[in-house]
């Protein structure tokens, strides 16, 4: 899709460069040539979030690790200190604590959007495939980094979350063992927490790379769901991607400076400003809120091994979304029936969070049990059956009709 | 009576564990919410309440409660209890801190304005020991790390009121929570019945009562103000910077309204063309 750059420079030195390294070529052609759909609505803007969002979290991390003590005893009053005594420390800190909820609340709808708009299907599995596992990826960075602070929810969120890999049959209380480089969360554990969260980051940008990379080969998605057919369905990717990709991030980041700014600690947990106490357990050990679906699904099920695989099952499967759904039609826009039961999913998912907040008892645990059920359900019956039964809504010829056809 | 006796052994654990989480035990009576000067966009702490709460921990709750992650300087800085450099020193100078000599030898010396709050107990045992086994929080985050469930629909309005202000409203409510406990309330050995504590039995007797700490600046000497003001003072130690982030925080705002601004019309005129 990127095709063949035209890009030459002007200037001599450029051309020098472009003859051995034709990088210029390669930023021309992803850039600023690259034809986007011109159908393309705000939703198609949390890719270039979620870049920025890196950006600021990689940023605000190599300045906040320079200051920052990895040892049981220094922890949290090293964290402290980056509040209190570093310039701007506290800055630099709630934009990188919150940071992670925001770059969450980015690709929550950055996946729900692919689902709503079939942008994994064919030939898009392999740029689908990669998003998960940069989720998955974001999903381990955000954890290791949540136990760095070192307050209670720290410590306890690192004992629950390894825990569970002595459900392993077997083996499991050896690797809980290797996991923590000793006989509990101690010492050992932070150090290689803090280690592979500093790394965790890079890797993810490799996978972006692949990712973006990806992208551009097949081209993007768009509302309609059909691919471009001409030039006239498309536009070069600057100015137009770029100014609409701008102004959208702006607006996402007056919604990140007023959590940074005005309630700093909303999204976290009062225990974690109580330095850690494996003496203590705190009354409820809760997640943050990313998890709490997938801590939901856990706790739904009884058995603590079929648990640990039906939570790592609920984000599996949805690699194998692109053969799961087995309807030829991309966009919900022309899918009646799907467009139901992808918000009836989208409601699931935000059940599930609330039940992963509430203690895993009575009414709660049935109800978690429930939504547990058409979670897995979704994937496994629905999509399935839907792509055979449903009658889809007939497609625009093109995409600049459809464009028409709206306006 | 199994209820009952969970219910005990739960009050017992939170009184001795005495940690934030407990309050998210069930069945805690919500503090009634206070009016902070420091609370909204614009707000500030007020240098006399912070100065008549900062008294209020020096004379009373300073003699079990470490606040070991403020310096003395800090009672000088921006945006706190606005205290001159020269009082600071002359304060730090009334405390006596441990160090070492040139020659090695352990000394105590006169405080200086870089130096921490000295802790009331050597260590974390000696304080739990003094205290019937456990040691009375450190109160540099302590404002941060009490909380209570606001449910729904309060903590989503919440985040357009900007509230954020649990923690002063619950140590509020619970220094003036104490009083007898109800009639067949099984109260544990060494235990105080506070009506705002999860559980209701704490370990920490009545802190402070009517006119134990002489006010200078005519603030009435009750408990209310007092708790009022020492809670407030405990806000600013946890948050020290607070005023200076709103402050930026507002200059973000119009910043990033203005370039959105900015940048939505550039948008619409770049894809005015297309369609």
């Amino acid at each position: 899709m990127s095709g063949h750059s035209t890009y030459q420079p002007q200037n001599g030195f450029l051309q020098w460069i472009e003859k051995r390294l034709p990088i210029g070529g390669l930023i021309h052609s992803s850039f600023i040539a690259y034809p986007t759909p011109k159908n393309l609505n705000y939703w198609w803007t949390f890719g270039g979030i979620l870049s920025f969002m890196l950006g600021v979290q990689i940023i605000t991390g190599i300045v906040l690790a320079m200051h920052y003590t990895p040892h049981v005893d220094l922890a949290f009053n090293s964290v402290e200190t980056i509040m209190r005594d570093v310039n701007y420390g506290w800055l630099l800190r709630y934009v990188h604590s919150n940071g992670a909820s925001m770059f969450f609340i980015a690709v929550y709808i950055h996946i729900f959007r692919g689902m709503y708009y079939g942008s994994y299907k064919e030939p898009r599995e392999v740029l689908w495939i990669l998003g998960v596992i940069i989720y998955l990826l974001m999903m381990a960075t955000g954890f290791l980094g949540y136990t760095l602070p070192w307050g209670q929810m720290s410590f306890w969120g690192a004992t629950v979350i390894t825990n569970f890999f002595s459900a392993i049959p077997g083996v499991g209380e050896t690797v809980v063992t290797w996991l923590w480089g000793g006989y509990a969360v101690g010492n050992p554990t932070l150090n290689r927490f803090y280690s592979l969260h500093y790394l965790l980051p890079f890797v993810i940008a490799g996978v972006v790379v692949l990712h973006v990379w990806a992208l551009h080969v097949v081209g993007q998605n768009n509302p309609a769901g059909i691919e471009p057919k001409s030039d006239k369905d498309t536009v070069p990717f600057t100015p137009y991607a770029t100014v609409k990709d701008g102004f959208f991030i702006v607006v996402f980041c007056m919604m990140y400076a007023w959590f940074v700014f005005y309630t700093p600690n909303f999204l976290g947990h009062a225990d974690n400003y109580i330095a850690a106490n494996p003496a203590v357990t705190p009354a409820h050990i809760v997640p943050e809120w990313y998890y709490l679906p997938f801590y939901a699904i856990l706790r739904a099920i009884p058995d603590k091994l079929l648990g640990v695989l039906a939570m790592f099952g609920s984000i599996a499967i949805l690699a194998f979304l692109p053969w799961l759904d087995t309807s030829k039609v991309r966009s919900a826009r022309y899918r009646p029936l799907y467009r139901q039961f992808f918000w009836l999913f989208v409601a699931v998912c935000i059940g599930l969070g609330w039940l992963g907040s509430k203690p895993a008892e009575g009414i709660y645990t049935l109800i978690a049990r429930i939504l547990t059920f058409y979670y897995f359900a979704h994937f496994i019956i629905v999509l399935p059956l839907l792509g055979i039964f449903e009658k889809s809504k007939p497609l625009p010829n093109s995409i600049s009709e459809s464009v028409l056809a709206k306006a | 009576m199994i209820m009952h006796r969970t219910f005990i052994a739960l009050a017992l654990a939170a009184s001795l564990g005495a940690t934030g989480a407990a309050l998210a035990a069930e069945g805690q009576v919500q503090p009634p919410p206070q009016k902070w000067s420091f609370s909204g966009p614009f707000g500030k702490f007020d240098e006399a309440q912070l100065q008549r709460g900062f008294k209020v921990y020096k004379e009373v709750c300073a003699s079990c409660h470490s606040m070991s992650l403020v310096s003395f300087r800090n009672l000088a800085e921006a945006g706190g209890p606005g205290f001159s450099v020269k009082q600071v020193e002359a304060l730090a100078a009334e405390y006596k801190i441990k160090d070492l000599d040139d020659k090695g030898e352990a000394i105590e010396r006169d405080g200086r304005p870089a130096d921490k709050f000295p802790a009331p107990f050597a260590n974390a045992k000696a304080a739990a020991a003094a205290n019937g086994g456990v040691a009375p929080p450190d109160f540099s985050t302590l404002a941060k790390a009490r909380t209570y469930e606001r449910g729904f629909p309060w903590w989503i309005i919440d985040i357009f009121s900007q509230f954020q202000e649990q923690g002063p409203d619950y140590i509020h409510a619970l220094l003036v929570g104490y009083e007898d406990a109800p009639q067949g309330f099984t109260m544990p050995p060494g235990g105080h019945y506070n009506k705002y504590f999860p559980g209701h039995v704490i370990a920490m007797p009545k802190p402070i009562t009517e006119g134990q700490v002489t006010y200078d600046d005519g603030a009435p000497q009750t408990l209310e103000q007092y708790s009022h003001d020492v809670a407030a003072f405990m806000a600013w130690a946890a948050e020290p910077h607070m005023v200076a982030r709103k402050r930026l925080g507002f200059q973000v705002m119009i910043f990033l309204l203005v370039l959105s601004g900015l940048l939505y019309f550039t948008k619409k005129k770049v894809w005015s063309a297309v369609h």
